[in-house]
């Protein structure tokens, strides 16, 4: 009889993870235990507590001179140089993003979140929940919880384990879609559009996951690359499970021709949420695609660039050019959420290896990622504050002459598009560069060409609003709320990291590449 | 460690910049003008020092990941090109003092917005990392964005984006061309690196050196302006202030042929003599295209908008020749178009300020009622026509003649443009100047010039002079990098086809 050996468990290495997760349990405790009034505010505590500790808890094992790097439980977590940049960058701006989740001088002391989300839009429910001053605290857990999953996602060293982290990550995501506290309806739409895709493509994910672990016999990404390399099956199987998985990814990343979910998903969502989920959902989704991509299916890496290349040029397309002809500020922010899943997609498709002290693909992704990031947080932020009687001003031409009533915020915000646009001396030129430069040095120069045709389009788009803010007569009636700082820390950090990692991206682009290898 | 000079000059204006976001309404235009003044002495030292045979060269990892350096240094052509950009500032700012604010777009705001773009020319010129160049090649564009959509005339918006849009394109294709730098100096030498001298030492593929001197050379030919893409500079002059057509065309639009001679000659040299014949047709095109249009303009900004393409058709012509002469006379030729369209852009200023139109047809007998600013005119059109003295036709002499001994009949076309300069400041003057002084006219041109106008003026006329009548004082500096070019794209000067007949 064989002897049974108890699973070993990191407990460790992997406690920026438990933290996070942990958090997330004791909200929910909080949610039954303490009377209504306490709650927003522990919650609020607890969730910066949380990721405080988390990221202090990364950075020690990351500095720790012992080697923490290797398979975590059970060979389903993968803790290389990829998953500590990753989980870094997820939990800052999970952090930021989720500050935003608590403002509450906007909306006259309210949240940007329904009163009650149960309850019919427009019935005497809703109506006494919202003269009670009821709130949904539950956002805080929720978000965690999300956040949680991401973070396995993009460490998984199976499928499997990568499958129920997507779940994980995207449940309390289709929740807090429907939780706005104006436009119900809408919102909760949004929700079960989000739902409904989000259950299909995941579907797709399980169908791919069978497939591959019928030609490999495995879900383990190691042995996946290492069946390819050493095929008993026709390869028929191995591609139709690669594409269905890529189309699971994919759509999570918001690429074309998956990306019908995204602008309604964005416009819907309270803005916080949609803030959350432009950059976190991404990190996350990319960072998996690349792992299960690189790392698993790497020795097919022929067979799927072009067709990823091909995804990346009518991405790129679709974003940039509808993009042109919104007239709704959260759905041309969804667009260009959308071109820059393409713009990321170019370099997946260069799969550049590293050397030591130049650009390789992942080190490019994420500095792109990371210099995005800190736009979108902060662009979302803004969203929130331009506001009339009726709430949050979506309509693009209700920012006109944003930069006469606020030329602080119409120029942090044009900085931002400056940065989105590629604009030398923010980030995102820096990262666009990357990204290009990862795509020629994989053979692609003609997808750099494409791309580059694509960023002038884009830059278009952000100039138009640029135009509006500063060259148009003021709109009537909107104005720009006073928010508090936890609007204000995300908007001013977003500006300041954007320029910063314009003049000076040595010191970051040196960490993405150095660590930039994954273990299986 | 040597005192950083040459970053020095360039955080001057800078500083002046950030200074001006303090609010300090009152006395904005004269701490803007305290700056622009000490950049512009900063500069005249950098020179004393330059020709003093200081290595004034700065080196420092930037971006190690990308080969990146902050690399700035001096040669002749930069020299000059800096010493015009410190010297046109404070011009500039003396003329555009009245300058009458809107809404939030003050004269502060204006100010602030012409010192960044100084420091930010300043270092792209002196610029010695490829990438250092790109970055603020590109970030020039946001300051003069600004400057073109906040204070200028009714269509103003729609010039900006059109002048941003096509700045915007050029630069996205040399993008490209920067990223395939990168690659192929990781392929070549195992190691990144966008150091101009380092790079031009690399023996990369004559055929991918031809695609990607072709992407800089786009940006270049957009930035220039050369037909066929010359269509934002007349919206742009149109639109923006005179001031800001003067930091446009005088400086922002030099970067296009200062680019092709240290980017695209420097680092391709095959791929350069392979592209001449065609950039040769394309300078003649431009040449008698912008004079023509000059000759049917009526809108005098617009006027003075094609006569700046007619002349950028000369310095390509000039560079694309190769000739020692003919190089020279193109840097040569950059300096002097600067100073000599600052000089009509700002008159013109003067004037629309008085009669507040700038169509030719608006204005008639001026000389009469205005004696000196029609006198300020004509030395400005005559300097625009290169007449003998003025130290324009000193390098439009050295282009042709460098053109005539390469190449006759190129020579004998690009006359022509000469001819139609003539015609078209003579004209323009003609119909501005001489004739009956209408009842508009006479309403509105109470004062002749006043002692600020002629502050703006006479340094710009003494600089025209001077430069004409030694053009020495630049040729010295400028000749040895027109030799090292050629030596480095490896032609020699054609013996004259006169010299030949002679012997």
């Amino acid at each position: 009889m064989n002897a049974i050996t108890a699973p070993t468990f990191e407990w460790l290495q992997l406690a920026p993870i438990l933290t996070v997760l942990l958090a997330a349990c004791i909200g929910i405790g909080i949610e039954a235990a303490l009377p209504r009034r306490w709650r927003f505010v522990s919650q609020v505590l607890l969730f910066e507590l949380a990721i405080g500790v988390a990221f202090v808890l990364l950075v020690m094992s990351w500095l720790s001179p012992k080697d923490n790097l290797g398979l975590m439980a059970m060979n389903s977590i993968s803790l290389d140089g990829p998953s500590y940049l990753m989980w870094g960058a997820l939990l800052v701006f999970g952090l930021l993003s989720m500050l935003v989740f608590a403002e509450r001088d906007l909306n006259d002391g309210a949240s940007s979140f329904a009163a009650s989300a149960a309850s019919v839009p427009g019935s005497a429910a809703e109506t006494e929940a919202s003269l009670a001053r009821h709130e949904h605290s539950e956002v805080f857990p929720l978000a965690l919880f999300s956040l949680t999953g991401m973070m396995v996602f993009v460490a998984a060293n199976d499928l499997l384990t990568a499958f129920v982290a997507l779940e994980v990550m995207s449940l309390p995501l289709y929740l807090l879609s429907g939780m706005a506290r104006r436009r119900r309806l809408l919102s909760q739409e949004a929700a079960l559009k989000y739902f409904l895709l989000g259950a299909l493509s995941s579907a797709f994910f399980l169908f791919g996951m069978a497939l591959t672990y019928g030609f490999t016999g495995s879900f383990d990404y190691g042995r996946i690359s290492d069946a390819i390399a050493d095929p008993v099956y026709g390869r028929g199987l191995l591609y139709t499970g690669m594409a269905f998985l890529a189309i699971g990814l994919l759509f999570k990343i918001g690429a074309v021709p998956f990306h019908n979910w995204v602008p309604d998903v964005y416009v819907g969502a309270p803005t916080p949420v949609t803030g959350f989920m432009a950059i976190c959902t991404k990190l996350a989704a990319v960072g998996a695609t690349v792992r299960i991509f690189y790392v698993g299916f790497g020795g097919e890496r022929w067979a799927w660039q072009p067709l990823v290349a091909v995804v990346a040029v009518i991405t790129m397309a679709i974003g940039v050019v509808v993009a042109l002809t919104q007239s709704d500020m959260k759905r041309l922010l969804a667009y260009s959420s959308i071109s820059h899943a393409g713009f990321i997609l170019v370099a997946v498709v260069g799969a550049t290896a590293g050397v030591t002290g130049q650009m390789n693909s992942f080190g490019s992704i994420l500095f792109y990622l990371v210099a995005y990031g800190f736009a979108t947080v902060a662009a979302f932020a803004i969203v929130t504050m331009v506001r009339n009687q009726a709430g949050e001003v979506h309509e693009i031409s209700g920012w006109a002459g944003l930069g006469r009533k606020s030329p602080l915020l119409a120029g942090i915000f044009a900085v931002l598009m400056l940065s989105f646009a590629g604009i030398p001396l923010t980030g995102g030129f820096i990262g666009k560069w990357a990204v290009f430069s990862a795509a020629w040095r994989g053979g692609y120069a003609w997808l750099v060409l494409a791309a580059v045709a694509f960023s002038l389009v884009a830059a278009y788009v952000y100039l138009r609003v640029i135009v509006l803010m500063f060259f148009a007569e003021p709109a009537d009636g909107v104005v720009v709320g006073r928010a508090s700082g936890m609007t204000w820390v995300p908007v001013a950090l977003g500006a300041l990291a954007s320029v910063y990692l314009g003049l000076f991206p040595g010191p970051l682009l040196d960490l993405v590449t150095s660590a930039s290898t994954f273990l299986r | 460690m040597t005192f950083p000079w040459l970053t020095f000059l360039g955080l001057v204006p800078l500083v002046g910049a950030a200074v001006l976001c303090l609010p300090v309404k009152q006395i904005a235009r004269g701490v803007g003008m305290v700056f622009a003044l000490a950049t512009a002495l900063v500069g005249i030292g950098v020179a004393v020092l330059f020709s003093g045979g200081a290595d004034l060269a700065e080196k420092a990892p930037w971006i190690p990941t990308f080969g990146a350096w902050w690399a700035v240094g001096l040669d002749g052509m930069s020299l000059v090109m800096v010493l015009l950009t410190v010297l046109l500032v404070p011009v500039v700012l003396l003329a555009e003092w009245k300058l009458p604010g809107r809404g939030r777009w003050t004269p502060q705001a204006f100010v602030a917005l012409v010192l960044a773009l100084e420091s930010m020319s300043v270092f792209v010129f002196l610029a010695q990392d490829v990438l250092l160049f790109y970055l603020f090649f590109e970030a020039t564009l946001i300051p003069m964005y600004f400057l073109i959509g906040g204070f200028g005339g009714p269509r103003r918006s729609y010039a900006a984006v059109k002048f941003l849009l096509f700045s915007l394109a050029g630069g996205l294709v040399m993008l490209v061309s920067v990223i395939g730098l990168y690659a192929v100096s990781v392929q070549l030498t195992g190691a990144p690196t966008y150091l101009l001298d380092e790079l031009m030492k690399l023996q990369i593929d004559p055929m991918l050196a031809r695609w990607l001197m072709v992407g800089f050379l786009f940006a270049f030919v957009v930035k220039a302006p050369m037909v066929p893409v010359h269509t934002w500079l007349p919206t742009a002059a149109e639109e923006a202030t005179p001031g800001t057509s003067v930091l446009l065309v005088g400086i922002l639009d030099k970067i296009g042929t200062f680019g092709m001679i240290k980017f695209c000659l420097w680092l391709f040299p095959e791929a350069s003599t392979w592209v001449a014949p065609a950039m040769v047709v394309l300078a003649l095109i431009s040449i008698l295209y912008g004079a023509v249009g000059a000759i049917g303009s009526k809108n005098l900004l617009r006027l003075v908008a094609y006569t700046s393409i007619s002349h950028f058709g000369f310095m390509v012509l000039g560079i694309y020749t190769f000739t020692s002469a003919g190089i020279s006379g193109s840097i040569f030729y950059m300096v002097n178009h600067g100073f000599s369209t600052a000089a009509l852009f700002l008159v013109i200023g003067f004037l629309i300020s008085r009669r507040g139109s700038a169509m030719v047809t608006d204005f008639g007998g001026v000389q009469k009622l205005a004696p000196v600013l029609a006198g300020v005119f004509l030395m400005a059109g005559l300097s625009g026509l290169a007449l003998p003295g003025m130290s324009s036709f000193v390098s439009e002499f050295m282009v042709l003649a460098g053109t005539w001994a390469r190449q006759p009949g190129v020579a004998a076309v690009a006359v022509i443009g000469t001819v139609l300069a003539a015609v078209y400041i003579l004209r323009m003057y003609q119909r501005t100047m001489t004739g009956p002084v209408s009842e508009d006219v006479a309403r509105t041109f109470t004062t002749d010039a006043t002692a600020r106008e002629k502050w703006v003026a006479a340094p710009v006329l003494a600089v025209i002079l001077l430069l004409g009548f030694v053009p020495n004082l630049a040729l010295s500096v400028i000749e040895p990098v027109a030799q090292t070019t050629m030596s480095h794209v490896g032609v020699t000067d054609p013996v004259a086809p006169l010299g030949e007949e002679a012997k």
